[in-house]
């Protein structure tokens, strides 16, 4: 059984405890910080989708998955603060820091609809947001799963938990992409666009931030170790899918280094507006 | 599945009605919970854990297609006309009406 | 959420012919089987029994029922659109995951009453096309905007409720699988209710700008509630049938009445000001007097002339119609994959 189908079953777990590592009191904190950028603003996208669902079912699932998610970015934001202390909360990193203060994957922030610049307007695509939570959800299985054995107790207990949900998460999407890729003709084209717009965003997955060099030291998670199995979840499933994988190469986002999309500041003007607009008062 | 199934079921125009029940705990019972619509049964048990659970740990969960339920007959109507159906109750999606009948 | 002003007839009943046709005993010919059944209905009814999905029950009743709740359905789900509309700008993290989920509460609800009223023979299908349609109404109280955060915090404590006051009496309403799906909603919409008061408490002690949003939503809120517990008495010719039949518990003006006592001191401790300047204790009565309520601003919203009807609907219709696509997918897909098993099942056999 490979790493990534391990990941993903519930019952096993190869996953090998690290070697001698860094003291497990502290973490780079754009490194938390990067884990709940994406949490956070994956879920701020998921969410969009309340009352809009195609159907009232999956409604209740979306709204799941970003309830999931901005629990998460909570543990993790929380996780943060305790460590800069200086009167930092969850929210005073969640809705005062600025766009190039992010650290969340540019591929999370996109809207759910092929490429458009940032004031276009658009209805929302299934496809693109099923199609990304899968990307993204074949990436965190893996990365939860090694990150339950860190040795930093807190970032153990949020990956242990985080592991059961992105595991429903992964299911679910990848669900979806065989409906859609293995559906109808329209749902099939819909599908393959998405997959083509999305996928050059997973370069990202696999550059390297100082950050998380830094944090590789006291948790043994070394990135560049996922992206086999990461290829091996994902090619699997567009196989499946009847979905071609686009050529590799295009542009390589940037997101995790603050330097995001256009997309990202119209998304906190409006998330962030009104804790800002009232900055001593308490929610 | 035995070797009658040549045929596969008539095809589905819409997401076909499950019924959902739920064991809570070890040493209970499932007990019926309600429905949703889905189109196979991974989908409908991954659905009923949505609705139905909230996503509870160690609960069991059984999705059964309503039309494939049969019912008994309740003892007032028994009386008075022969049984109707078998079916656990009138949903129009239950009967497969050929198409050219039109929406019924 | 629901309110029992839905006990309005569709556009295609005439209220007052419907309910004292039902009150009557059925105008034509009834065979001696169905004399005898009726006879067996009104007893169980009368004995506060169920009746359930097979049993034997008259046809205006289940009509009546079937447009309770389904009616009762898409009011939860058109309920979702006011609330989420402030999701994305939640205030804080808590609030966010808070609304989140209760959103998402609300689908689950209007699941539950779907389900109920398919035991009854109509299929989701129909169901959403007498909304998206204009036949099926849902609650009137979401065809107003939420302008600020307050609106939510007040929502769950007003609007949820008058909800619940009308909600605890259908769990012990006579249909089986309604009555078992309302038992289910009131379990999760107390929390509503406190997770709504709590949020304004904390406003109320906070900064003056957010004590002047509570009192700006409360001043919009407060009469649409009152309304939302249904026309007076005398105006609701459904209601005496809807009692007759175990369907509806407790009539509007009682319902109301139970409201406004409940809510005046949960406002003072809030140290908001509800907008009746009549509202007083009255020491005679044992209850609180209020003003008059607008009936003509709240029946022209219900037949489509208030602040949100056609966004609310044009959103659901959107959503529906935007949505084929990946229900067909999910249908082909669900047939390929079940052809494919036959095939599989052929060449096994072989």
């Amino acid at each position: 059984m490979s790493a990534a189908q391990s990941a993903m079953n519930s019952d096993a777990d190869t996953s090998a405890r690290p070697a001698a590592l860094a003291s497990n009191n502290s973490l780079p904190i754009d490194y938390l910080l990067h884990l709940a950028d994406n949490a956070l603003v994956l879920g701020q996208r998921n969410a969009e989708w309340s009352g809009h669902g195609p159907i009232l079912e999956e409604d209740i699932a979306l709204s799941n998955n970003s309830l999931d998610l901005v629990g998460q970015a909570r543990l993790l934001y929380q996780e943060a603060a305790a460590q800069l202390g200086n009167g930092a909360t969850e929210d005073t990193l969640a809705f005062f820091r600025d766009v190039p203060d992010f650290k969340n994957y540019t591929l999370l922030e996109l809207p759910h609809h092929p490429p458009l610049a940032g004031t276009s307007a658009s209805d929302r695509d299934f496809a693109t947001t099923l199609v990304r939570n899968f990307l993204y959800s074949a990436l965190m299985v893996l990365v939860w799963d090694k990150l339950q054995h860190a040795p930093h107790a807190q970032l153990a207990a949020i990956a242990a938990k985080s592991l059961k949900e992105v595991r429903y998460h992964l299911r679910h999407s990848r669900d979806w992409l065989l409906r859609m890729g293995d559906g109808t003709a329209e749902s099939h084209g819909r599908a393959q666009a998405a997959v083509n717009h999305l996928m050059p965003y997973t370069q990202e997955f696999w550059t390297s931030t100082q950050y998380e060099s830094e944090a590789a030291k006291a948790t043994g998670l070394d990135m560049a170790s996922l992206q086999s199995d990461w290829n091996q979840i994902v090619d699997q499933a567009l196989a499946e899918a009847t979905l071609k994988r686009p050529a590799a190469g295009g542009f390589i986002p940037t997101g995790k280094h603050s330097i995001h999309s256009e997309h990202l500041g119209f998304m906190l003007a409006e998330m962030q507006s009104l804790p800002r607009a009232h900055p001593n008062a308490t929610w | 599945m035995s070797a009658d199934q040549t045929t596969s079921s008539p095809a589905l125009k819409e997401w076909p009605l499950w019924e959902v029940f739920v064991r809570s705990k070890q040493g209970l019972e499932h007990k019926h919970c309600g429905s949703l619509h889905a189109c196979d049964s991974q989908h409908a048990l991954q659905m009923a854990r949505d609705v139905y659970t909230r996503r509870q740990e160690g609960v069991s969960i059984w999705v059964v297609q309503s039309s494939s339920i049969a019912a008994s007959e309740p003892n007032d109507k028994s009386e008075f006309f022969e049984p109707s159906s078998d079916k656990v109750y009138r949903h129009p999606t239950f009967y497969e009406i050929p198409s050219e009948v039109g929406h019924m | 959420m629901y309110t029992q002003s839905f006990n309005v007839p569709d556009a295609s009943d005439t209220s007052n012919a419907v309910a004292t046709a039902a009150l009557k005993s059925v105008p034509k010919a009834l065979t001696e089987a169905e004399v005898a059944l009726q006879a067996q209905f009104d007893a169980r009814i009368d004995a506060d029994g169920k009746v359930e999905p097979r049993d034997w029950m008259p046809e205006a009743y289940r009509k009546t029922l079937v447009r309770q709740i389904s009616q009762h359905a898409h009011s939860e789900i058109v309920g979702m659109l006011p609330e989420a509309n402030w999701i994305s700008r939640a205030p804080s993290l808590k609030r966010k995951a808070i609304l989140i989920a209760k959103v998402q509460d609300e689908g689950g609800h209007g699941l539950y009453l779907y389900s109920a009223a398919e035991t009854l023979g109509t299929s989701r299908d129909q169901m959403l096309d007498a909304l998206h349609s204009g036949k099926a109404k849902y609650s009137s109280i979401f065809n107003y905007p939420t302008l600020n955060w307050a609106d939510v915090g007040v929502i769950g404590w007003l609007v949820d409720g008058a909800a619940i006051m009308n909600q605890i009496p259908l769990c012990r309403c006579s249909y089986g699988p309604y009555a078992r799906a309302m038992i289910r909603v009131c379990k999760e919409e107390s929390f509503h209710q406190r997770q709504g008061y709590e949020a304004l408490l904390v406003m109320m002690q906070g900064t003056a700008e957010q004590k002047a949003m509570v009192q700006d939503a409360v001043n919009r809120w407060w009469w649409k509630c009152l309304a939302m517990l249904g026309p007076p008495d005398a105006d609701s010719p459904n209601s005496v049938q809807g009692m007759r039949w175990g369907i509806k518990r407790i009539s509007n003006d009682d319902l109301r009445q139970k409201f406004v006592d409940a809510t005046v001191p949960q406002a003072k401790i809030l140290g908001v000001t509800l907008p009746d300047p009549d509202l007083k204790w009255n020491e005679e009565r044992q209850h609180h007097d209020y003003g008059q309520i607008d009936w003509d601003e709240f029946w022209a919203t219900v037949n489509g002339n208030g602040p949100c009807n056609k966004e609310r609907l044009g959103a659901r219709v959107k959503a529906w119609n935007d949505g084929q696509w990946v229900r067909d997918a999910a249908v082909a897909h669900a047939n390929k994959q079940a052809q494919r098993q036959a095939q599989k099942n052929l060449k096994e056999a072989a």
